[in-house]
């Protein structure tokens, strides 16, 4: 089973999200992300899921999700070149002694060290998928407190290859 | 300007104008009480009252069915609005096309659990083809002429507006919109024409060709299309239990119904044919039983408006993505007639070693019944059935002449659906009798719109094939739990003829099968009221032939010769299991 990243142009309108997701629960897809957010018009949202499954149940996702009147484009990225990224906030247990460590982790990752306290620090980091994963690795040595991720945000690219 | 402005209320009513509505069927209650008000003065609109929400939403359906016009439906706001929601799963199921409006609590109250709130959008959500709530006046109109053309167009299917109470009491100006654009639905109407021409060479190639039709055919308003395409092809027709009507019953490239109790040849004929023709049908698991061995040697074309209903089940050679009508339109000048004269030599062997068939005694059998149902209606009546063995032996023994006249509930399997929806169909209906096939279990799940019968004079002739059991389950726990009948006997039954007969109805009853045909030429004589006819069944009779749920054709049971021999059927079904 492959990882398929979806991206869908829907009404930004009252319950339409709901559609999509009952649409998925009903019909026993499965979400590994989604995010939701506006797009350049004002008037549709983008949600980019990204769901887990035999390519013939990919096929009815993306047809179920068309025939939904909200839903103005679905396109299964996975097929295309595409950017995708996802933000991620860790607050990882930090003392004195391991502290400078962290930041270099942080560094290497080109993360962000949002929020310190005594006992912890929240760092903030974006990247694909494996990098965000990564870093998680690298930190659990010292104990994860808390995480919290948006989901994988994911665009189609204007030109082949890596910028 | 404020001269022009009306409520909301009022500007559903002149909606339904524009929409040329002519019935509407309903129950009002609080929520909806200024809706009714501006139905006081309503003209060219006929309001129905049912006695049930679930009835008037089946009547709706039944109506939709008979005529191809979209079916109306005004409840009110929680328990009204629920009651309806069998009847929307029926008709996203079977795809008909239907508006139902509900009442709904004051938009500063949403939320709150107010007196009879429901959230019927969230509920209705995964059981409609769209719906809406109508949070503005000026929105209303836009609203209601997308409601009919979401359920009207492409796939059809059920469509909610929940309208809140100070909406509808609120004013504004009325412009119904002549167009309506939605960017995210554009249902396809052309088929692709290299698709049409890949699907032309299979048909050419083919010796063995079945046509598998369904109801979208009969959606599409393409009968006549098929009979050309069939006829030209000299193909063997086999129908769902939907599609049944959609090619004349008596033809004699008809098979019949196909699926788990279809006839032993069309299940055969598809079993062995080289090319498979899917026409507006959807390879429901009652028709392929298990997809792996559905029709294993045939290249198969699918015809469907539904994207998504291609390939859902069964992988096909040729997807046509369109309008059945149009697709047909072009295909069929482009193919040639088939060499099928041996193809129907076998067929017509199978046939006759392997015809649907019943003994005929004293006692009354179902299948007489429909039978000379048949013959007295010259297979023209609309019949609508309910769900059990009723439903099967209707769609076995009514050879439906004309599309449009066999109604059911095909997908939902709904029970106590044929009286309501006959309801619906009477309405529609005026030149051709209207039947109801009813089960003893069935008809007491509706039987209190024998009022709206009766108040509105429909003829409708009810007929309950009275066996004294939830027939159906039985047969399942005769066959499949060692005859261990649990919750299956209906021995406390009414007597129907007196119910019939206490709400105004005309009421018969019989256990003899030499009274059937005079009861039910007495009944046709009756034209201002109902008849509700009850006939005593044979009791512990079983549908044959029947393919296990999720069985192939190797497992096909035909009549059993021998009670013996039914056992061994049963038991050899069970190891398949
Ligand atoms: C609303 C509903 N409840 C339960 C069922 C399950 N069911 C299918 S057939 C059947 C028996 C129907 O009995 P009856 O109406 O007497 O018809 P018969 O099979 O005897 O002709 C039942 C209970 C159903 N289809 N619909
Ligand atoms: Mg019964």
């Amino acid at each position: 089973m492959k990882k398929h990243t979806i991206s869908i142009s829907v009404e930004n309108k009252f319950g339409a999200l709901n559609r999509i997701i009952g649409l998925f629960s009903a019909r026993g897809y499965n979400i590994d992300s989604i995010s939701v957010g506006t797009s350049e018009d004002d008037s549709v949202a983008r949600v980019t899921i990204v769901s887990k499954g035999d390519d013939d149940v990919i096929e009815q996702i993306i047809k179920q999700l068309n025939k939904l009147i909200d839903v103005t484009k679905v396109v299964d990225l996975t097929y295309e070149s595409f950017v995708e990224r996802e933000l991620i906030l860790v607050k990882v247990s930090a003392s004195r002694n391991s502290r400078s460590e962290l930041m270099q982790i942080s560094e290497i990752f080109r993360s962000k060290i949002i929020d310190i306290s005594p006992r912890s620090i929240t760092i903030e980091a974006t990247g694909s998928e494996q990098k965000v994963n990564a870093m998680i690795k690298m930190l659990e040595p010292f104990g994860i407190k808390e995480i919290a991720r948006t989901g994988r945000v994911a665009l189609k690219r204007e030109f082949e290859g890596e910028v | 300007m404020s001269t022009n402005e009306v409520t909301g209320a009022e500007i559903l009513v002149k909606s339904l104008m524009e929409e040329n509505v002519e019935y509407i069927f309903g129950y009002p209650g609080g929520a909806v009480i200024g809706v009714y008000d501006a139905m006081h003065d309503m003209s060219h609109i006929q309001h129905i009252l049912t006695r049930h929400e679930q009835g008037a939403v089946h009547a709706a359906e039944g109506y939709a069915k008979a005529t191809g016009k979209v079916g109306v439906v005004v409840v009110t706001s929680g328990p009204g609005a629920t009651n309806t929601v069998t009847g929307i799963a029926d008709a996203y199921m079977d795809s008909v096309p239907i508006v139902v409006f509900t009442g709904q609590v004051a938009t500063h109250l949403i939320g709150n659990d107010a007196f009879q709130e429901a959230d019927i959008i969230g509920i209705t959500r995964s059981i409609t083809k769209h719906n809406f709530l109508v949070k503005e006046v000026k929105d209303l109109a836009w609203t209601i002429k997308a409601a009919f053309h979401i359920a009207a167009t492409g796939r059809p299917g059920p469509v909610v507006v929940d309208m809140p109470k100070d909406v509808m009491a609120s004013k504004t100006a009325f412009v119904y919109p002549k167009e309506i654009k939605m960017r995210g639905y554009h249902p396809f109407y052309f088929g692709h024409m290299g698709q049409i021409n890949k699907a032309v060479e299979i048909i050419n190639a083919s010796k063995k060709p079945v046509l598998y039709v369904g109801g979208g055919v009969v959606n599409s308003n393409a009968s006549n299309e098929l009979f050309n395409l069939a006829k030209k092809l000299n193909a063997p027709v086999a129908m769902t239990l939907m599609g049944l009507g959609a090619f004349p019953g008596d033809d004699e490239l008809s098979l019949g119904m196909l699926g788990m109790h279809g006839t032993w040849y069309s299940n055969k004929a598809v079993d062995e044919c080289d090319c498979l023709v899917a026409i507006g049908s959807r390879f429901d698991d009652r028709v392929t039983g298990n997809p792996a061995h559905f029709s294993p040697q045939s290249r198969k074309v699918h015809i469907d408006i539904d994207p998504a209903a291609i390939s859902k089940n069964v992988k096909v050679d040729v997807p046509i993505v369109g309008d059945v009508r149009h697709v047909l339109e072009r295909l069929t000048p482009l193919v040639q007639p088939l060499e099928t004269a041996e193809w129907w030599e076998q067929i017509n062997d199978w046939k006759k070693e392997h015809p649907l068939r019943y003994e005929n005694g004293p006692e009354i059998r179902a299948q007489y019944v429909i039978e000379k149902i048949y013959e007295l209606t010259k297979g023209e009546a609309v019949v609508t059935s309910d769900v059990g063995q009723n439903q099967m032996w209707t769609a076995q023994f009514y050879k439906f002449k004309n599309p449009r006249s066999n109604i059911t509930s095909g997908g939902l399997g709904t029970m106590g659906f044929s009286f309501p929806a006959s309801v619906g169909a009477a309405f529609g209906v005026k030149d051709r009798p209207v039947f109801s096939i009813n089960g003893d279990g069935g008809i007491q799940m509706n039987i209190q719109e024998l009022t709206t019968a009766v108040g509105n004079n429909l003829p409708i002739k009810i007929v309950i094939l009275d066996n004294g059991y939830l027939g159906m389950v039985r047969q399942w726990q005769d066959l499949f739990y060692k005859k261990r009948y649990t919750h299956v006997s209906l021995g406390t039954n009414p007597d129907f003829a007196k119910i019939a007969e206490a709400f105004g109805a005309v009421g018969f009853t019989s256990d003899k099968s030499g009274e059937v045909v005079p009861i039910l030429k007495e009944a046709l004589k009756v034209k201002d009221r109902p008849v509700l006819i009850d006939f005593r069944t044979t009791e512990e009779d079983n549908v044959w032939p029947m393919i296990p749920s999720g069985g192939t054709f190797a497992q096909i049971m035909d009549y059993p010769k021998s009670v013996s021999e039914l056992r061994m059927a049963s038991s050899h079904t069970e190891a398949a299991k």
